[in-house]
């Protein structure tokens, strides 16, 4: 008896778009080994909703709640990167209060993506209740964008010159107050997980990432301090105001997830310590740029002056035109470096704006972190990786 | 020979009373299995309101408050719409396996009630293998998950049903070895004898001071038998949908969710009987015989009460247990139970067994 010759393939599964782990539309096509996953190959796409393209058949201003939809949990953050390229481009100056303003926001935006991000890669984990915890401190971040700009999640509130209106009565005196109870939530969340034998057991040694593969495969973030190095754009290439409040940057020592966990958790605490800073530091003064062929007059103004209406009218009609030039300007998102690549052409509208997306590269490093690991494992390094198929796909 | 009409009426009606008491006896044998099985879902019911409010509890808000006062009639409403729900059947699956699955699940553990017992002789069937009957029966559980896994005709199924299976039959040996460990110290399999044998001495004459390593594999066996977090693997959310019960819909997924409590509930029972002195009042001096002797119904229902108020207190660790703590890896788990509860429990039989060749 002869024995034909037969190819052993490995067992396909596909973790796919329809999962309640896979954080957004993702599909992994996981080549298994019995338990042991040998392959991990994203197929991205399933999001794609063509926000470059669109972008160009849009002034600034129309442009920028595309923004805040590329990374649908960190809205503030990327609007901020939007609205800092175009001022480069125009080469404009933003007030004090404005750039204090847009820190304290950023920093909130931080927290509540961290505690989304946590949170749900603690779900994925398996520890239910942390969860729940941490969306009721989101509901409070969230009243208070609803507060100063009408909406709970998209704010368009960064906008290029400035920010959008003014901080309301009474508002500074409720994010002290969060302030003043946060501190305990996140104690609280710690003592669920961080000692925990079962959380270190699943989290130790699990999707560790060297230095200089972090560098490599283009980490940013929490992905990049993770495995040591210490690279945070507000330190090395500080804007607005952040060369006066200062933070500690947390760095960790092995790269595994457990690491890039506590990274994120003091992250928090640090982002806690720059708003108490903003809060105290807060100037008064303008909140938009001087300039009115860039930002809108105040609608009092625009009712009672002539030229105010007038440069109402141009400016949310055919928007401020961008002298041609092109800028790459990057901001540390809560979930690494998110890049705006703008060219303009001298009109209206840009001529191509790119997003470079943290989540995109960190997808890129899935299979290398999720090689010989179990499918288990899997799930939960695409949440410690907090990636988001909103600016993945664009 | 002349039979008079009045004597043939008097047979034939004798006759048939013979015949309608065998009857009520047939009925009769119905009357106490109906109402465990009655008792023990309206146990379940609780339980999955229990569960809902602890964990809500827990979690910082309110749990089920639209049905039914404070939200008791939840279950029942859920179990209604489960009803009303269409019946999947997988294409290419095999469907006889994939209907009878969930039965075999569930039947296996209603079997095992029938061993417990409530109060002072209120146990359907005083066996003299008593707990064995639990451990023997609990084992045809797995089949039933296995067979739900295959005939999903979904990779993801029957992994899940794999796990299921592997984890089941890992934790049984702990949990046997603990049960022998028991039955060592009361001389008898037989459930009723094991309570009564942690009768003397109130509080202090419970197996869980003679035992105390054993209790604690107990549990842990216990909750890995049930599939609880932390070790829900079989139906973890996160990876395998729902493992093996995944392609249920309508009211055999119901089964499935009735299963799980239904067997919260039997390894609750049960660690109350072996280790918490079941219907045992438990403080000194006062012995709940005297109390059955003066009036049996209020004795008994004492003992009801009492067992259902010992058996809440695993109830409400296990079900504050899923919600705390997070869930373990499938290799971790295997490596828990084979590699660290059965030496544990060995040894635990080896030193009960050694202190019973002494104490003779």
């Amino acid at each position: 008896m002869t024995t034909r010759k037969r190819q052993i393939k490995n067992f396909t599964s596909n973790f796919g778009p329809q999962h309640p782990a896979a954080h957004g539309v993702s599909r992994l096509v996981l080549e298994m080994n019995g338990e042991v996953v040998e392959r991990a190959e994203p197929h991205i796409g399933s999001l794609h909703r063509g926000t470059e393209k669109l972008i160009e058949y849009k002034t600034y201003l129309q442009a920028l709640p595309y923004s805040d939809r590329s990374d649908y949990v960190s809205m503030m953050a990327q609007e901020h990167a939007h609205s800092s390229a175009v001022e480069k481009l125009l080469n404009c100056e933003v007030p004090l209060r404005a750039q204090y303003i847009r820190v304290l926001f950023r920093e909130i935006t931080r927290i509540s993506n961290h505690s989304l991000a946590l949170t749900t890669h603690a779900m994925d984990v398996g520890a239910l209740t942390p969860f729940l915890w941490a969306f009721e401190e989101r509901e409070k971040l969230l009243e208070f964008y609803e507060r100063v700009s009408g909406a709970r999640m998209h704010a368009s509130f960064i906008r290029p010159g400035g920010v959008a209106q003014d901080l309301p009565l009474g508002l500074c005196r409720d994010i002290d107050s969060f302030t003043q109870q946060f501190a305990s939530r996140i104690d609280e969340l710690e003592e669920m997980s961080t000692g925990n034998r079962i959380w270190k057991q699943r989290l130790v040694d699990i999707g560790t990432v060297t230095a200089q593969q972090a560098k490599d495969w283009g980490f940013s973030g929490v992905m990049l301090r993770g495995p040591g190095v210490c690279w945070d754009s507000r330190r090395a290439a500080p804007y607005d105001v952040h060369d006066q409040s200062d933070p500690d940057v947390p760095v960790g020592t092995r790269g595994d997830r457990y690491d890039r966990y506590c990274i994120r958790i003091e992250e928090m605490r640090q982002s806690l310590r720059i708003i108490v800073q903003c809060l105290n530091q807060m100037p008064s003064g303008m909140i938009k740029a001087d300039d009115r062929k860039l930002c809108p007059p105040s609608r009092c103004r625009m009712k009672l002056s002539m030229e105010s209406s007038i440069h109402h009218f141009e400016l949310y009609t055919e928007g401020f035109s961008v002298p041609a030039s092109s800028t790459y300007t990057a901001v540390e998102a809560p979930k690494g470096e998110f890049g705006v690549f703008l060219v303009s052409n001298g009109s209206n509208r840009p001529y191509r704006r790119k997003i470079r997306a943290p989540g995109f590269a960190h997808s890129q490093g899935l299979d290398s972190m999720s090689k010989h690991h179990m499918p288990a494992d899997v799930v939960t390094i695409i949440g410690t990786q907090d990636i988001v198929f909103g600016e993945v796909d664009r | 020979m002349i039979i008079y009409a009045t004597e043939v009426q008097t047979i034939n009606s004798f006759v048939r009373l013979e015949s309608l008491k065998e009857v009520y006896g047939l009925i009769w044998i119905f009357v106490p299995i109906f109402s465990l099985v009655l008792g023990i879902i309206t146990g379940v019911l609780v339980i999955v309101w229990l569960e809902r409010e602890i964990s809500a509890g827990i979690q910082q808000r309110i749990g089920p408050e639209y049905a039914g006062p404070l939200g008791i009639l939840q279950a029942l409403a859920d179990g209604t719409k489960l009803l009303f729900k269409e019946d999947l059947r997988p294409s290419r699956g095999n469907t006889p396996l994939f209907s009878i699955g969930p039965s075999i699940a569930v039947i296996s553990i209603l079997l095992s009630y029938s061993v417990i017992p409530f109060s002072n002789h209120l146990v359907l069937a005083d066996l003299n293998i008593g707990i064995f009957l639990w451990i023997a029966i609990s084992s045809v559980a797995p089949i039933g998950l296995l067979m739900s896994g295959y005939g999903s005709n979904n990779k993801y199924s029957f992994l899940g049903g794999l796990r299921a299976a592997a984890q089941a039959i890992s934790y049984e040996i702990p949990l046997t070895l603990c049960v022998l460990s028991i039955s060592l110290l009361s001389n008898s399999l037989s459930t009723v004898d094991i309570v009564e044998a942690q009768s003397k001495y109130g509080f202090w004459g419970w197996n869980l001071w003679r035992q105390p390593i054993g209790f604690i594999i107990f549990l842990i066996s216990s909750l890995a038998e049930c599939e609880r977090l932390p070790f829900d693997l079989p139906e973890a959310e996160e990876e395998l949908i729902a493992g093996y019960q995944t392609e249920y819909s309508g009211i055999k997924f119901g089964l499935f969710y009735v299963a799980s409590y239904l067997n919260l509930l039997i390894s609750s029972l049960f660690v109350t009987v072996l280790y918490l002195g079941g219907w045992n009042i438990s403080i000194p001096y006062i012995s709940i015989l005297e109390l059955f002797e003066k009036d049996q119904i209020f004795g008994t229902t004492i003992g009801i009460f009492i067992t259902l108020a010992k058996t809440y207190l695993f109830l409400f660790i296990s079900i504050a247990t899923r919600w705390t703590l997070p869930r373990l890896r499938m290799d971790q788990l295997l490596n828990l139970g084979w590699k660290f509860l059965l030496p544990i429990s060995l040894g635990n039989l080896l030193l009960t067994t050694s202190f019973q060749l002494f104490s003779l």
